[in-house]
């Protein structure tokens, strides 16, 4: 770990994004705070609609009506974004914080071959010429693994299959070295075996080039095998944060909790499967409390009536490990020691 | 599982033999065709009263064309299958009603599988009226009774399906499919769709169901791990052949198909600082159009021998009740 004075590369500060609708204000994304380290891979987890990609989109600045920032400070490398003309803003996007989405084949231009949309990128932020571009082209279809690269420049998306896309994506993400990598469900639409090697190759990238990586996903399994960080989100917020080991092995927060239990882990037989009762709530009409209260058995079991009343902050639990739960404060911010608070809850449904 | 394992019979209730399903590529002014897509290609297995069989492969194997085409929704190339002792592709179309009360499915979106300009009681009784079952207020009744078992309230049915989450309207699909009470229902892909808090509790609603009427699951998947948790025994396909069928626990112990073992460590397991030996396959599956000679995996295939581009190995049980198509 590194010490906790360097800087980091990017602080998310109290970021909010609502969209105004017919329907009312949806808060999609209320109150979220990370920061990530150069270098650091970060796994955002949750279900859909919790907020994570809206996250995602926000630090690009690439909300669109009727979404809306309507606060909080998005620091990187202690410029704050959204303080950025569209100008200044665009010379960072694609250059020093790059993204790839999950529909890979969606997400590039049907009608330009690839090599040309990945020569794009450069012409866009290098002033190299145009024998050169195309060169560092195909140089990087190779470093993503396109087999054959100089006849599959000229290839267009609808000839590659969905892992091609993906690393055709990657490719332009990477073209400049950027400092920040944003993936969205990069391998949500890819059969696990090629899923595989795109997680390998982001690794890879990571491990040379120092590429700081938000993995956004819905998958644990992916958040364990590659992030060192993970954020846990649910309705619009960040419900549990703490390092990647003490996620899974002390999960606090008792939805982080019931994700971890109810998902069918390969070399386990369980006789059934833990579940979540009920589903997310509306993102218009939110009732008062924790956004998980009307879901949560701790709730019930520890008999608490805060939870239906105020809305608990994210706080520290434990050294580097921060929870938004009533469980673990008092309404002054005061921890609750609670080490075994959850687990003992779990094995006495086990049991 | 253990209260499953009581109420399985070592009865056949579905029997496939040489199952081929080739689909036609038309091109031309002519629309003559001009290739075949070898979708399922040769598959035998058997699926035992009340067991649950997992179907699992990755896109394009042919998983949901063997599912499909068991049911006889799809008619098959050549090929057996038989079900309670009667081979389906021998019946006229009228012989072969009845037999639809006893054989289900449930897709993978059910959105796309209900009608969104009929409230689900609709959806939910159109089999019931169909098979003519019961006076028409017995069919209300059923249906009610239906919608109670997955674990929706009377209020609901008069809605339509727009109004529902993914993970409800699944549970509507799973009504409409049970209503009938059938024998056997093929499951394509129930779950892929959902939310994982919402996935846990459509598997475990799959089998209470499975207990309550004594089902007989096809589960089809891509998932291995939720392939794994559901099923009693586990088939593995690859390009519209099975390489590899073991009940669940042993294939998950003792791998024997190269491809088995590469699909086992491509899948992320939610454990951090598990040190696993990963085995990652280079390329890509090779299109069904044109599957390479002898065993479909070898250009892939981390331990090919010389053999294995010339000759196509055959499913044989390796040990009892493990069976596997590689030479090794």
């Amino acid at each position: 770990m590194v010490s906790e004075t360097e800087r980091f590369l990017l602080e998310l500060k109290g970021l909010k994004t609502y969209f105004y609708t017919e329907d009312g204000i949806v808060t999609a994304v209320d109150g979220v705070s990370f920061n990530v380290k150069r270098g650091e891979i970060l796994g955002l987890v949750g279900e859909s609609g919790c907020g994570k990609s809206v996250t995602a989109l926000s630090i690009m600045q690439l909300v669109s009506k009727p979404g809306r920032i309507v606060e909080g400070e998005i620091m990187f490398d202690s410029t704050n974004l959204r303080e950025l003309s569209l100008e200044d803003i665009q010379k960072i996007r694609g250059n020093r914080i790059s993204m790839i989405f999950q529909q890979p084949q969606s997400s590039l231009n049907p009608v330009i071959t690839v090599g040309d949309q990945l020569a794009e990128v450069f012409e866009i932020h290098s002033g190299l010429g145009m024998e050169e571009i195309w060169n560092r082209s195909v140089e990087l279809l190779r470093v993503v693994g396109i087999p054959d690269p100089e006849q599959k420049a000229h290839a267009y998306p609808h000839e590659m299959s969905g892992g091609q896309a993906q690393r055709v994506m990657i490719a332009m993400a990477l073209a400049m070295r950027p400092e920040l990598l944003i993936a969205d469900e990069p391998t949500t639409a890819l059969d696990v075996t090629i899923q595989a090697q795109i997680m390998d190759l982001i690794r890879e990238l990571r491990n040379k080039m120092g590429t700081a990586v938000i993995l956004i996903t819905h998958d644990l399994g992916v958040v364990a095998e590659i992030a060192d960080w993970v954020a846990v989100m649910y309705a619009g917020q960040i419900v549990e944060q703490a390092s990647v080991t003490e996620i899974f092995e002390q999960p606090l927060h008792p939805y982080t909790l019931g994700l971890i239990n109810s998902i069918p882990v390969l070399g386990e037989v369980r006789d059934r499967l833990e579940v979540i009762d009920g589903i997310v709530p509306n993102l218009i009409d939110l009732p008062p409390g924790c956004r998980f209260a009307p879901r949560c058995r701790a709730r019930t079991e520890h008999d608490l009536s805060i939870c239906l009343e105020k809305t608990p902050n994210l706080e520290p639990a434990q050294k580097d490990h921060t929870v938004r739960c009533w469980l673990f404060h008092d309404s002054d911010g005061h921890t609750i020691s609670r080490t075994h608070g959850v687990g003992t809850l779990t094995n006495s449904e086990k049991a | 599982m253990t209260s499953n394992q009581t109420n399985k019979s070592h009865k056949d209730l579905v029997r496939v033999q040489d199952l081929v399903k080739h689909f036609p590529v038309r091109a031309g002014v002519f629309k003559r065709i001009v290739a075949w897509v070898q979708a399922v290609d040769g598959v035998s297995f058997t699926i035992r009263e009340g067991e649950t069989l997992g179907l699992v492969g990755e896109s394009g194997c042919g998983k949901s064309t063997v599912g499909r085409t068991i049911l006889h929704l799809l008619e098959p190339t050549s090929g057996t299958v038989e079900f309670d002792g009667v081979n389906i592709f021998d019946l006229q179309k009228k012989e072969m009603k009845p037999l639809r009360r006893d054989m289900q499915i449930i897709f993978q979106d059910p959105y796309a599988s209900l009608n969104p300009r009929r409230p689900i009681s609709d959806s939910i009784m159109a089999g019931l009226n169909i098979h003519k079952i019961g006076t028409p207020d017995e069919r209300v009744d059923r249906v009610m009774d239906t919608l109670h078992k997955v674990g929706l309230e009377d209020y609901y049915a008069h809605r339509y399906p727009h109004e529902f989450s993914g993970g409800q309207r699944q549970r509507i699909g799973i009504a409409r499919a049970i209503a009938l009470r059938p024998k056997f229902i093929v499951c394509d892909e129930p779950v892929s769709a959902l939310d994982v808090s919402i996935q846990s509790q459509v598997l475990n609603l799959l089998q209470d169901l499975q207990e309550e009427f004594g089902l007989t699951y096809l589960f089809i998947a891509h998932n291995l791990s939720v392939v794994e948790h559901i099923s009693d025994r586990v088939a593995v396909m690859y390009l519209g052949k099975i390489v590899e069928l073991a009940p669940r626990q042993e294939l998950f112990n003792n791998p024997l198909h190269p491809y088995t073992q590469a699909l086992m460590s491509a899948i992320p397991i939610p454990k951090p600082n598990l040190n696993r030996k990963r085995l990652i396959l280079e390329g890509e599956v090779p299109s069904p159009l044109n599957p390479p000679e002898g065993c479909r995996f070898h250009p892939r295939c981390p331990a090919v021998m010389a053999q294995c581009s010339v000759e196509e190995p055959k499913l044989l049980e390796d040990r009892p009740d493990h069976w596997v198509a590689c030479f090794r």
